[in-house]
């Protein structure tokens, strides 16, 4: 109880500064809607608008670039992380591209992929398994020396050792990647939603809210966006507790 | 006690970035018996058990279980970092199985050889838990035991008892001495502690500053079962006495 407290006050605090600032007109009504307008025009999006078609759209996405950048990064970031030379000529690549802003990689990925829904998708998970690779890699390249050559006395083979050891060692770490991977594609989810011809999803709704003025709506599909990606963090940290009960042991 | 050498080490030789440790070094170790090898930090006491283990490639000479290499014979080998050597996914009776799973022994052969271990060393605690949750001298016991698991014909242990407490090191040392003798097992301890050297082995083999060469290869006829009492002896302590000048005298000549 004491844990949950703290943060619900600052949730107050926050909502009734907003309140105070709409009060004292600090902005324009039509920039700044209270929080009251914000709620209602929110659960009028719901009801009768395409709101929750749009969240449903969004997670669809965030979800299926995940999947497709889990695939694909955790088995090629164990492999390069089990061959470390491997990893070191191709880390610089790896590191350019992850610190690339996928938002610039937009032009590239219309054109490989056209306007359709693959792009949007491709792209968040190309930026996802970029730091699900790097998680990967090094969570295998940091993997207990000791523990690999107490299995190697105890006559495993090297691929026994890769698939007995290394895995179990980086999965803490692949958990971390995996984790950092879904809130990036969130993020190039909506970002994509806003910009490659989209007609659905929580990054267009806040465009087209933003374009007709529907500022109460605009700030309701922002929070439900930042609860989604917080949401998703809270997840995956419950579940790493929960899976990998010997992180750090 | 039969003599039949259980380890031979002929000629061997071993640098590190072109410093010689090992240049035409040689050591026999027979069946059943526990070699204690003491020497100053640095020596190269925990490259040679090593090598002998096959994690590390000799550069020269060879090392030999009763003419065979280390993977062939089957040995056992019980690390420093008991925390950083048992595997933490695994429940700690899954880590006992481990070895004798990669080895392809069927579950019933695992289970009757985890249960007789289990009463060797007259266990106690809860295998059925992961090793973190353990004591670290039970996490320590939990190491032998897997190093047993596959009954090796050489067991090696490097500085077993360096991370624990001095209570914890007198019961365990007392415990393991005491199987060792019962299942008459060859076993090779390195140790940077004089008193545990001889406290538990046969013989002390006290090894010089690098280039390494033995300084003194010193008997212990101290008779089994050690207890801590042993340590209060008149032999123990003029044995302790002797090798405390060599190993002295040994350090001051480099």
């Amino acid at each position: 109880m004491r844990a949950i407290l703290p943060p619900i006050f600052g949730a107050l605090g926050f909502i009734v500064f907003w309140w105070v600032a709409v009060l004292l007109k600090v902005a324009d009504p039509v920039l700044l809607p209270s929080p009251a307008e914000t709620l209602r025009d929110t659960i009028d999006g719901f009801r009768n608008g395409p709101l929750l078609f749009d969240t449903w759209r969004t997670i669809w996405r965030t979800i299926q670039a995940f999947l497709i950048a889990t695939a694909i990064g955790v088995p090629l970031g164990v492999a390069l992380g089990a061959r470390e030379r491997i990893y070191r000529a191709v880390e610089f690549v790896v590191d350019f591209f992850r610190s690339t802003p996928a938002s610039a990689l937009f032009p590239l990925f219309l054109i490989l992929f056209g306007v359709g829904e693959g792009t949007k998708i491709a792209v968040a998970a190309f930026g996802a398994a970029l730091v699900i690779l790097f998680n990967a890699a090094y969570g295998v390249m940091n993997a207990r020396r000791t523990r690999v050559l107490a299995a190697r006395v105890m006559g495993a083979s090297e691929g026994r050792i890769l698939w007995d050891v290394m895995l179990w060692e980086a999965m803490p770490q692949i958990l971390v990647g995996m984790r950092s991977g879904i809130s990036l594609a969130l993020v190039i989810v909506v970002v994509a939603e806003m910009f490659i011809g989209s007609t659905d999803g929580l990054g267009q709704r806040v465009i087209v809210a933003q374009t007709l003025f529907e500022t109460g709506l605009m700030y309701g599909v922002i929070f439900i966006a930042g609860a989604l990606g917080y949401s998703l963090n809270l997840l995956f940290l419950v579940a790493e507790k929960r899976l990998v009960h010997w992180a750090g042991k | 006690m039969p003599s039949r050498p259980a380890l031979s080490v002929r000629g061997l030789q071993k640098a590190f970035g072109g410093q010689p440790v090992y240049s035409g070094f040689d050591l026999d170790v027979r069946q059943g018996e526990i070699l204690a090898i003491f020497g100053p930090n640095g020596c190269g006491k925990s490259t040679l058990i090593n090598m002998a283990a096959g994690l590390m490639p000799v550069d020269g000479g060879t090392i030999l279980f009763d003419g065979r290499t280390a993977r062939e014979a089957g040995i056992g080998y019980v690390f420093q970092n008991y925390r950083e050597a048992s595997f933490p996914w695994m429940t700690t009776a899954d880590n006992i199985r481990y070895p004798m799973r990669r080895k392809g022994m069927a579950r019933r052969d695992i289970e009757a050889r985890l249960d007789h271990l289990k009463a060797e060393f007259r266990v106690r605690f809860d295998l059925n838990r992961y090793p973190y949750e353990l004591s670290g001298g039970q996490q320590q016991l939990a190491s032998i035991m897997r190093a047993l698991a596959v009954q090796p014909e050489v067991l090696f242990l490097d500085e077993p008892f360096s991370a624990l407490d001095y209570e914890t090191t007198l019961s365990l040392r007392t415990l393991l001495q005491e199987v060792l003798k019962r299942l008459s097992i060859t076993t090779i301890l390195v140790s940077h502690d004089l008193e545990e050297s001889i406290a538990l082995a046969d013989r002390v083999l006290m090894l010089t500053r690098r280039p390494t060469t033995i300084a003194d290869d010193m008997p212990v006829p101290l008779p089994w079962p050690r207890t801590p009492d042993t340590l209060s002896d008149p032999a123990f302590v003029a044995l302790k006495k002797r090798a405390l000048d060599v190993f002295t005298a040994s350090v001051a000549v480099a």
